[in-house]
């Protein structure tokens, strides 16, 4: 078996400032990789890069893509990223309004990506645009309505409805359930568990909640000042912390 | 205008050798909007300066040239930039569509079948066809190298879920040539057949925002639509008052305080031939 | 019978004449000289010629007098007269530091080498309308000194950038002509500061008076203001050295701005530069403002006004083309209203057959 993305030795400056230093890992299908840290040590930045967004100043990242095999994410033409980015892959913002059209109804949100590589009949598109709106638990009759009448929740999870129409085979998500309430949060995190593994999904989830990591995620790297400190299975490293921050991270916010 | 004052056709000859170039490009890549730099004309933005600079390139002693606003020849800026090229490129004109060789239109395209060698100049507001759904040009223009138009289609599913059909009338986007999607200036979708491998030269100048766009003889250009919402043009259940078309755009004018509507064709040569030739209208 | 409204032709001729006669209006006034524009509407010949792009004030008082006194229309019968002109080259840059200054004032310090000097302003004026100039009358002529054309006029901006407490001038690019070239985005600060010198007066004041009120604040100080006249140099190929072709007046500003520095950059103030043909302080502070403002991105600064959006600026600031496509509305547009109106009807049509379906359904059950 072929990792899905590999890192290698990826780093990113802004100025004189070191947001990301040699990040290196290996993505396997089906697994969900998080990434852990306070906000500042550069898990944004990482994803970002490893997502085609950014160009980090060295290092590389390799996808194994369906359409053209293995390619480097930043030797790719613009042209072939997004249409990657479009295609195979998915990306979910924490602030929704950023990953959604809000001038235009759910229905044309979901069925974007279908139109952009072609998808020509309406009723089709509405048909699937319906399905996966009641997959993300969102009434069908809410189909015409535009995100700006929806709720902060049912905005994430029309966003992920989006994302996912194109069956991506890998999506980067950006603290998905930030900003929103408690019981909203246990919403979304349960739906995407159950789309994650029904739809065998590859992740890397940045958050800089450890609940959110223990629930989703099976395999964590810890962030420190840019840097990667220690990484490991997601149980192990939350049960049996190593290095002093992770400790630190797991003391402060899991007072099990 | 002393008649020495200025060059033959306004424009001194480095302009037009500029704007023959960016037709030259425009002609080689159909449907794609090719930057030129457009001059400051003696009539303003907005009101054909594209056009006029287009035809200043292409016209020579021997053409005759015929210049519709609305369909018609003889609204006021058709009379205006036809008075402008009569007098500064000393060119015949007519109102007959099979008579002339380079027709300057605003908002029409003729009813009368254009025919090869005749060029079709249209002046154009807005060049962009992405520009009310993404105001800026620098992400456009990246949207049509990359041939991302998700977007355009996404508004047409929009207006379909909203009103149960595409609502848009005029200006309505179509694809050139499997390749780019062009603006076809604001003529009433009930034109845009016409445009579909005719075999005249279609030219498109917008003069304010500087770009020149083409869509050489028998080019195919097809309407955006779905597969279960095809393309249509507008229909009328009533025939020109004057010559009784049934298959021409209509015009509607309201002719009394009643508000009586009465519908003639836009086109004034084609329905005037149809009154004058009765063979024409058959 | 119905008959179709023609005549275009003779409508227009007779407009042109009405258009004339309204223009000289009462005959039994005296006409307009071109002279007396220049002389005594001088600020408007101003106007015409920066935003028109084109030094010459007879032609803007011809403009003036021919759009009655419509300045946006006289600067597009400039800008249309300059557009046939011959271009025989570029002329040298300015020296502003040779300039012969009628008025020169600097807000950042008290005294500046080369002293400030008030001029002739409408600043310490109190707007009272003075009812004296309604009837005619000479005035007697104001004393001067007499002008030293020795004297050196060192700008603020260079005597702050040897302290390193003024970035020196950003150099970006060659300087291009917007009249002869398409925009294309990003533009250099040589295309944008033409855009900005040609751009309507009262939309970059509006701009600049914006970021003094929080849409993008960048802290201005006038660092210097100058109005007087500047040799105008050009190298003639044929020659290959300088000569002096012309003198002209320029009003020039010079605007400092607060820079917070970065990790790599210690602090220091950065430019904003503005400058006008003629006596035109309002149209050259405004100017300062916006460029500041729009090099925004290249001090890593965040950009979220209007003001700062380069797109947005540059493509709105052309008066001439404003105005000639607002008032395209006022072109027939019959055919894309029909079109409108048989897709309204047909809209409308269903919904209503909807309805009448409901009821009749109703009606039914």
């Amino acid at each position: 078996m072929k990792p899905l993305l590999s890192a290698r030795g990826l780093t990113k400056r802004f100025g004189a400032r070191v947001a990301c230093r040699d990040a290196a890992f290996d993505l396997w299908p089906g697994e969900v990789l998080g990434i852990v840290g306070e906000s500042g040590s550069g898990k944004t930045t990482l994803l970002n890069c490893l997502a085609g967004r950014l160009t980090p100043e060295a290092g590389s990242v390799t996808y194994d893509s369906a359409a053209y095999g293995a390619v480097d994410v930043h030797d790719l033409s613009e042209a072939r990223r997004r249409l990657l980015s479009r295609t195979e892959w998915g990306f979910v913002n924490q602030d929704a309004r950023e990953g959604l059209r809000m001038g235009v109804s759910a229905g044309a949100n979901i069925g974007e990506r279908l139109m952009a590589v072609g998808a020509r009949h309406y009723g089709d598109i509405r048909r699937t645009a319906s399905d996966w709106l009641s997959r993300v638990e969102i009434e069908r009759d809410r189909l015409d309505d535009r995100p700006t009448t929806y709720s902060g929740g049912m905005r994430q999870r029309l966003q992920i409805a989006r994302n996912l129409v194109s069956e991506p085979r890998l999506v980067f998500m950006d603290e998905p359930t930030g900003g929103l309430d408690v019981s909203v949060q246990a919403r979304i995190l349960d739906l995407l568990r159950s789309l994650v593994g029904s739809l065998h999904l590859s992740a890397v989830l940045v958050t800089h909640d450890l609940g959110v990591a223990r629930l989703l995620t099976h395999r964590l790297m810890v962030m420190q000042g840019g840097a990667v400190v220690e990484d490991g299975l997601t149980d192990q490293v939350l049960d049996d912390p190593q290095h002093a921050y992770t400790q630190m991270l797991v003391a402060s916010i899991l007072p099990v | 205008m002393a008649d020495d004052a200025y060059n033959y056709a306004y424009l001194d000859e480095q302009t037009k050798r500029m704007i023959r170039r960016a037709i030259l490009k425009a002609v080689a890549v159909p449907g794609y909007q090719v930057p030129f730099g457009g001059r400051e004309m003696p009539l303003p933005y907005g009101w054909g300066t594209g056009g006029i600079q287009v035809t200043a390139a292409i016209i020579g002693r021997d053409d005759t040239l015929k210049v519709i606003d609305q369909g018609a020849d003889d609204t006021t800026n058709a009379v205006s930039i036809r008075r402008f090229f009569a007098k500064v490129a000393e060119v015949a004109t007519t109102t007959r569509t099979d008579e002339a060789t380079v027709i300057q239109t605003r908002h029409r395209v003729p009813e009368t079948p254009l025919r090869e060698g005749q060029i079709l100049v249209f002046q154009v507001p807005i060049p962009e066809p992405l520009r009310m759904l993404e105001p800026r040009e620098t992400e456009t223009r990246t949207l049509h190298a990359l041939s991302e138009y998700g977007v355009m289609q996404v508004s047409l599913y929009e207006s379909i879920a909203r009103h149960g059909r595409i609502s848009k009338g005029y200006n309505y986007p179509v694809m050139v040539n499997g390749r780019y999607i062009m603006s076809p200036s604001p003529i009433p979708k009930f034109d845009n057949p016409k445009l579909d491998r005719s075999p005249a030269l279609q030219l498109y100048g917008a003069g304010r925002e500087k770009r020149i766009y083409a869509v050489p003889p028998y080019t195919p250009v097809k309407s955006l639509d779905f597969d279960d919402h095809p393309f249509e043009i507008e229909t009328w259940e009533q025939c020109c008052a004057l010559c009784g078309s049934k298959e021409s755009f209509l015009d509607e004018m309201i002719v009394d305080d009643d508000g009586k509507h009465l519908f003639v064709c836009s086109d004034t040569d084609y329905c005037e031939r149809r009154r004058t030739l009765p063979e024409a209208a058959e | 019978m119905y008959v179709a409204v023609k005549g275009g032709e003779t409508a227009i001729a007779h407009s042109l004449d009405l258009l004339a006669d309204k223009r000289r209006g009462d005959r039994a006034i005296a006409e307009l000289s071109l002279e007396q524009i220049d002389q005594q509407l001088g600020l408007a010949v101003d106007r015409v010629m920066t935003e028109g792009s084109c030094y010459d004030r007879s032609l803007a008082a011809l403009a003036i007098k021919q759009a009655r006194g419509d300045l946006i229309e006289a600067i597009f019968l400039l800008r249309a007269y300059r557009t046939t002109l011959p271009r025989f080259g570029d002329s040298l840059p300015l020296d502003t530091s040779a300039m012969v200054a009628e008025r020169r004032i600097s807000s950042t310090f008290k005294d500046v080498p080369g002293g400030q000097v008030l001029g002739p302003t409408y600043d310490y004026t109190h707007r009272l309308l003075d009812f004296s100039l309604a009837a005619a009358g000479d005035r007697p002529a104001a004393p001067t000194a007499p002008a030293d054309t020795n004297r050196s006029l060192p700008r603020v901006g260079d005597i702050l950038e040897r302290e390193g407490m003024l970035e020196p001038p950003p150099r970006d690019g060659a300087s291009e002509d917007l009249t002869r070239r398409p925009l294309t985005l990003p533009a250099s600060r040589p295309v944008r500061l033409q855009n900005l010198a040609r751009g309507d007066e009262g939309f970059l004041l509006a701009l600049g008076y914006s970021t003094q009120r929080g849409y993008g604040n960048n802290h201005p100080f006038v660092g210097e203001i100058r109005y007087g006249h500047v040799p105008v140099g050009f190298v003639p190929e044929e020659l290959g050295f300088a000569i002096e072709i012309a003198e002209i007046d320029v009003t020039e500003c010079d605007m400092v701005n607060q820079f917070a520095g970065s990790h790599d950059v210690p602090p220091q103030f950065t430019r904003g530069y503005g400058l006008a043909f003629g006596h035109s302080e309002r149209k050259a502070m405004s100017m300062a403002l916006v460029d500041r403002a729009l090099r925004a991105e290249e001090l890593s600064e965040s950009a979220t006004s209007p003001a700062q959006d380069e797109e947005f600026v540059l493509a709105h600031s052309d008066n001439v083309e404003a105005s000639g496509f607002v008032q395209h509305l006022k072109l027939p547009h019959y055919v894309d209203f029909q079109s409108e109106l048989v897709v309204v009807r047909a809209l409308r049509a269903e919904v209503e057959a909807r309805r009448r379906q409901a009821v009749l359904d109703q009606a039914a059950e």
